[in-house]
């Protein structure tokens, strides 16, 4: 048992603890809760130093033979920290909000880091979608049972689009399984990459884009995107931490850490067209997020034309583009998180989530104040705060790949500025309402812990990227080196491969 | 020789005033904000001295900031002579200006707020001039545009401030969409963003074809990045409308400093240029085409610091004028002494405002010549210095830039005459109508304090005497050697322009009162095209600003969001029922839903078992 698998069933003792404590004893229910994040925190903080030797692989199940097989690699070590740093800011800004059915609650947010960090680590294909689908469960409940008015629609509209997605994966999974007889990931890898296991050009295209549909809603990707504003309004605040900070990136990694490696020929040959979709997203996002009335909507919609960046850079195929797209995976994380941290906070005060129910707040509340402006800062790409390193990167990326696709795409970054400022201006400046002048107070104590070290996040990424950028440049390096040699040669005709032959003839 | 101390200084003044001010005395505040930029400008100094002749550039690397494949920027920092003359000229602005402003803000909520946000200017202004690759200097100039938006919008219960600030960042935007874009050309050409790096690959491929091609739109792009900045036409929209923030800020950074970043980075990447002829003549248009534009809305602005905001845009437009002429030590000793005329403009406008409790309407002034006698002739340096007459300092540096437009193209030489001559008659209107004649207002004006007045003098005197600063001299050896060509015609002309203007200025407005009434009234229309600026506000608002908002609302969000792709995505569920029913159907059902997926995941995974067994 290593720190890995450690961190990985933390949370679902902490789960099955909760389960088993009395319902009347809220507070010991939220402490449990957040020692238990915490602890999965301070362990998680061993993996920078120790990820590439943390690998467990026994078989699981015999027929079919599924393993449990974890293992870390210089994107997932960050995905994973990324989930143990957040989980416990969900449960601190939980600690008023939820005063319904807290047991549960609790619970759900344990699992769904269970879940999420399963989907990180595990290399096993099969093992991989049971990730999948326990990370989408406790978020269902999660908006379903605590959201707003319009929940259930929400949440079902959520489960849904992710279900519709995951099935196609699961026969993709499921196919590749009865060709190459493991789920094993880096087996697939390799008897790809040596030809012992060869798909035509056909299959490829459709194993990829099974795949890809599966991770592209999960982004989302324009026109996938629908679920999102949805589901982020409707969402209790963690929740949409959580789902715009952590399970984004599900979809994002899936491409980069699955499709792209796997099917590198039809990857290349998508790229083209994902990648007109991608900048579409970018602009389509920004534009729309302009116009909306309710914040959580304004800022899901930045979401779309910030995952956009993300999904341009992997199919640049480029390493900046690369490195880009990962380190903007990780700042989404961060600064959406924080936006929607933020936005909770206000609607604890004022009960709204309308932008015309503001204005004014900066003089009644200036830390608050000032917090969302770094945040809005950090969003919209200042230098010297996180967001920036990673766009820079991604359009870098682009305009090697092709400088007209950084062209369109730098729209999103003129457009960002537009309607985070304009989000800004009409919250926090001009007169105040009387609702506001009285029920406004500043960050509280608890509230500060939550962000802070957000902030420290949002500085360090954005100054020292010595920190983080090295193992994420060697782990796309090996993507880019493996999709670069393999994308002309992997398709070998069907006929030619000697295992497949025999097979044949065995069959016969 | 730890250049890093250099801007540390006010980041620290910064973090302290922007954590503890609120709760500590002014004096407390005043002497963090004030040592933290005399300390920089000490450092500076000391720096300098020990740096010597600065032959080559003296360059401190830090330690590596992004690193991805080939491409390494590095956290470095760098002084040559352009900086030196930079670093001088922000650290030593910069401190005047903010022993003024302890005088004009004493009365004004948020002083602690408006001090570390001047540190913070500080800070990222002296990080853009001691950028040691363009990265670095975009940390610098991404952070002055923000530190402006939160100066211009400072009095944030005013919704004509906050948009300011926000038109102000947003305009920036588009200039550095420019930037950015060469930037990531200049890393597809040289594998580097390192100025060392680049120029030196740039000098060495010469000129052929295809290099010659890329250099262009590198350097074409760079200069839509430096129009945002510098407020050059047609980005210059914000600069006016930033007169929303407090005086000192107006010249501070929408006057000495920060806007003339554009000019700098221009300077800045001269080797760029050089191969570039075609830029080049682009830059020395789009600079005559803003000074003259510029001046002629001077013309006629009654508000006494929109006069001086288009003077600024207007003056930024020669020193684009001398960029694209090649000219360029000559557009950084314009820029230097423009800071110092300039930023007394500004300085002496805030002191009258003060004066006059607030009122900036020139037509309500007057007569206060006797009233705040050292606000009005340090003022009338600057004026004199502005207008270029000899000996005083604009004249040398303006001159300079004349005659190398001459020498690029002699119909520039002349608009830019016109451009003296009427830079001369609005500087010195705004006198007139301000100090002689009649006091028309109904305050009570009073003189400014000592920390006022002070700065003012200092400021006065280096406009007088500034242009004997070497700079030329000091800066020749740094950029391309210009062929000289002095020629005392062409320089009289000049000057008999400016005091052309003046003496015009004169007689309107001390001698003959009643005169620019009456031609006002007879070019009634030409008048209104000029004192609503050529409506360009309105045009763009328009064009730009309203389609997008509308496409946006109805087109995108209603129609194509929540509309279409909504509609498929919710009809695919129920298209036999309808959407609505559909809808019905998954919200009082969850669990059947649920069901039918689950079925339709187990047909897709039989579907799939059977496609793999039927090929074997």
């Amino acid at each position: 048992m290593t720190l890995l698998d450690a961190l990985l069933f933390l949370p679902l003792a902490g789960f099955a603890l909760l389960l088993f404590l009395p319902r009347a004893q809220s507070e010991n229910i939220r402490l449990t809760a957040l020692a238990v994040s915490l602890a999965v925190f301070l362990g998680s903080l061993g993996l920078p130093f120790l990820f590439e030797t943390l690998s467990t692989d026994f078989v699981w199940i015999e027929s079919p033979n599924i393993h449990y097989h974890v293992s870390l690699d210089g994107i997932s070590l960050w995905l994973v920290l990324l989930t143990t740093v957040l989980t416990p800011i969900a449960i601190l800004i939980s600690w008023r909000s939820i005063q319904d059915r807290i047991k549960e609650y609790y619970a759900f947010l344990l699992l769904l880091e269970f879940g999420l960090i399963g989907v990180f680590i595990a290399q096993d294909l099969f093992l991989f979608y049971v990730f999948w689908e326990v990370s989408l469960v406790p978020m269902y409940f999660l908006i379903g049972i605590w959201g707003h008015e319009r929940r259930i629609y929400a949440a079902v509209k959520f489960f849904l689009f992710t279900m519709a997605g995951s099935v196609l994966m699961l026969a993709a999974i499921i196919y590749l399984y009865n060709k190459a007889e493991t789920f094993d990931y880096a087996l697939i890898l390799q008897a790809l990459s040596t030809g012992k296991l060869a798909l035509s050009a056909a299959e490829q295209m459709a194993l990829f884009l099974a795949f890809f549909l599966a991770f592209a809603i999960k982004v989302p990707l324009f026109p996938l995107h629908t679920w999102l504003p949805d589901a982020h309004v409707e969402a209790p605040t963690a929740g949409s931490v959580m789902l715009a900070a952590v399970m984004l990136k599900m979809g994002t990694y899936g491409i980069i850490h699955f499709c792209v490696p796997m099917f590198p020929r039809a990857a290349h040959e998508c790229a083209p067209w994902i990648v007109k979709l991608a900048i579409i997203g970018i602009v389509y996002g920004a534009l729309v997020a302009l116009v909306q009335p309710n914040m959580k909507k304004l800022v899901a919609y930045s979401s779309v034309s910030h995952l956009g960046f993300v999904v341009l850079g992997i199919f640049s195929f480029t390493q900046q583009g690369m490195d880009g797209a990962v380190y903007q995976m990780l700042n989404h994380g961060i600064s959406t998180g924080a936006l929607f941290v933020l936005v909770g906070f206000m609607y604890e005060r004022r009960h709204s989530l309308e932008i015309a129910d503001y204005g004014g707040v900066a003089p009644y509340a200036p830390w608050l104040s000032t917090v969302f402006l770094i945040t809005t800062l950090a969003s919209i790409g200042l230098p010297t705060l996180n967001n920036f390193v990673g766009e820079f990167l991604v359009l870098q990326g682009a305009a090697i790949a092709n400088f007209k696709w950084a062209v369109y795409a730098a729209l999103g970054v003129i457009l960002s500025a537009c309607y985070m400022l304009w989000l800004y201006q009409r919250t926090f400046y001009g007169e105040a309402s009387e609702v506001i002048k009285h029920h406004m107070p500043d960050l509280t104590g608890r509230e500060w812990a939550a962000m802070l070290p957000l902030l420290l996040l949002m500085v360090w990424m954005g100054t020292y990227t010595k920190t983080f950028l090295p193992p994420i440049s060697a782990s796309t390096a090996r993507i880019l080196v493996g999709t670069e040699s393999s994308k002309r040669i992997r398709v070998a005709a069907p006929r030619a491969n000697t295992l497949l032959a025999k097979e044949a003839a065995d069959v016969r | 020789m730890l250049l890093w101390l250099i801007p540390i200084f006010p980041l620290a003044g910064f973090v302290i005033n922007g954590i503890f001010g609120r709760s500590r005395s002014k004096a407390f505040v005043n002497t963090v904000a004030i040592g933290s930029v005399l300390l920089s400008f000490a450092w500076v100094v000391k720096t300098l001295l020990a740096l010597g002749e600065l032959e080559t550039a003296h360059i401190e690397r830090y330690f590596t900031w992004i690193e991805s494949g080939e491409l390494r920027i590095g956290m470095d920092l760098a002084v040559d002579r352009l900086t030196a003359v930079m670093l001088l000229v922000v650290t030593g602005i910069g401190s005047i200006i903010h022993v003024y402003a302890t005088g004009y803000m004493a009365h004004e909520d948020g002083y602690y707020r408006f001090f570390s946000y001047m540190n913070l200017f500080m800070f990222f202004m002296l990080v853009l001039v001691l950028g040691g690759n363009y990265l670095i200097l975009f940390v610098g100039w991404e952070g002055v545009g923000l530190c402006s938006y939160l100066l211009i919008g400072f009095y944030y219960l005013r919704k004509s401030a906050t948009n300011a600030g926000n038109k102000a960042f947003i305009v920036n935007r588009i200039g550095d969409f420019g930037f950015s874009l060469a930037m990531f050309l200049i890393v597809i050409s040289f594998n580097s963003l390192d100025f060392g790096t680049v120029f030196s690959q740039v000098n060495r491929s010469g000129v052929n074809g295809t290099s010659e091609a890329a250099m262009t739109t590198i350097a074409l792009l760079l200069m839509v990045g430096a129009c945002g900045k510098s407020a050059q036409f047609p980005l210059y929209v914000w600069l006016p409308d930033a007169m929303e923030g407090p005086t000192p800020v107006s010249a501070l950074i929408h006057a000495a400093t920060m806007v003339t970043a554009g000019v700098y980075m221009v300077a800045r990447s001269w080797p760029i240029y050089m191969h570039a002829p075609g830029a080049m003549n682009v830059v020395a248009l789009i600079g005559l085409f803003t000074a003259v534009f510029a001046a002629t809305i001077g013309l006629a602005q009654n508000d006494i610091k929109k006069v001086f905001a288009y003077s600024t845009v207007s003056q930024l437009g020669y020193m684009f004028l001398g960029l694209g002429s090649g000219a360029f030590s000559a557009s950084i000793f314009h820029l230097m002494t423009h800071a110092f005329f300039k930023a007394l403009l500004f300085l002496g406008a805030g002191s009258v405002i003060h004066a006059c409790s607030g009122e900036q309407d020139m037509r309500h002034m007057g007569g206060l010549r006797t009233k705040i006698p050292w606000t009005c002739w340090t003022i009338f340096c600057a004026a004199i210095a502005i207008a270029g007459i000899p000996p005083f300092s604009g004249f040398h540096s303006k001159d300079a830039i004349l005659l190398a437009a001459h020498h690029h193209a002699p119909w520039m030489y002349w608009v830019g005459v016109v451009t003296a001559a009427m830079t001369a008659f609005y500087v010195f209107r705004a006198f007139f109508m301000t100090f002689f004649g009649s006091y028309r207002g109904h305050h009570h004006p009073h003189e400014s304090p000592a920390s006022m007045i002070g700065p003012l003098v200092v400021l006065a005197l280096l406009s007088l005497g500034g242009g004997y600063i070497a700079i030329p001299h000091f800066l020749d050896k740094f950029f391309p050697i210009m062929e000289e060509a002095h020629d005392a015609t062409l320089v009289a002309i000049s000057v008999a322009a400016g005091a052309l203007g003046i003496g015009f200025a004169a007689l309107l407005y001390v001698f003959k009162p009643g005169l620019p009434d009456s031609i006002v009234a007879s070019l009634r229309s030409l008048h209104s095209l000029v004192y609503n600026k050529y409506w360009v506000d309105e045009i763009y608002d328009l064009l730009v600003v309203k389609p997008l908002v509308g496409i946006s609302r109805v087109g995108l969000w209603r129609i194509a969001d929540a509309g279409i792709i909504d509609g498929i995505a919710n009809g695919v569920g129920g298209r036999a029922q309808g959407i609505g029913r559909a809808l019905r159907l998954i919200q009082s059902g969850n669990i059947r839903s649920y069901a039918t997926w689950v079925v339709a995941g187990s047909i897709a995974m039989i579907v799939a078992m059977g496609l793999v067994g039927g090929s074997r």
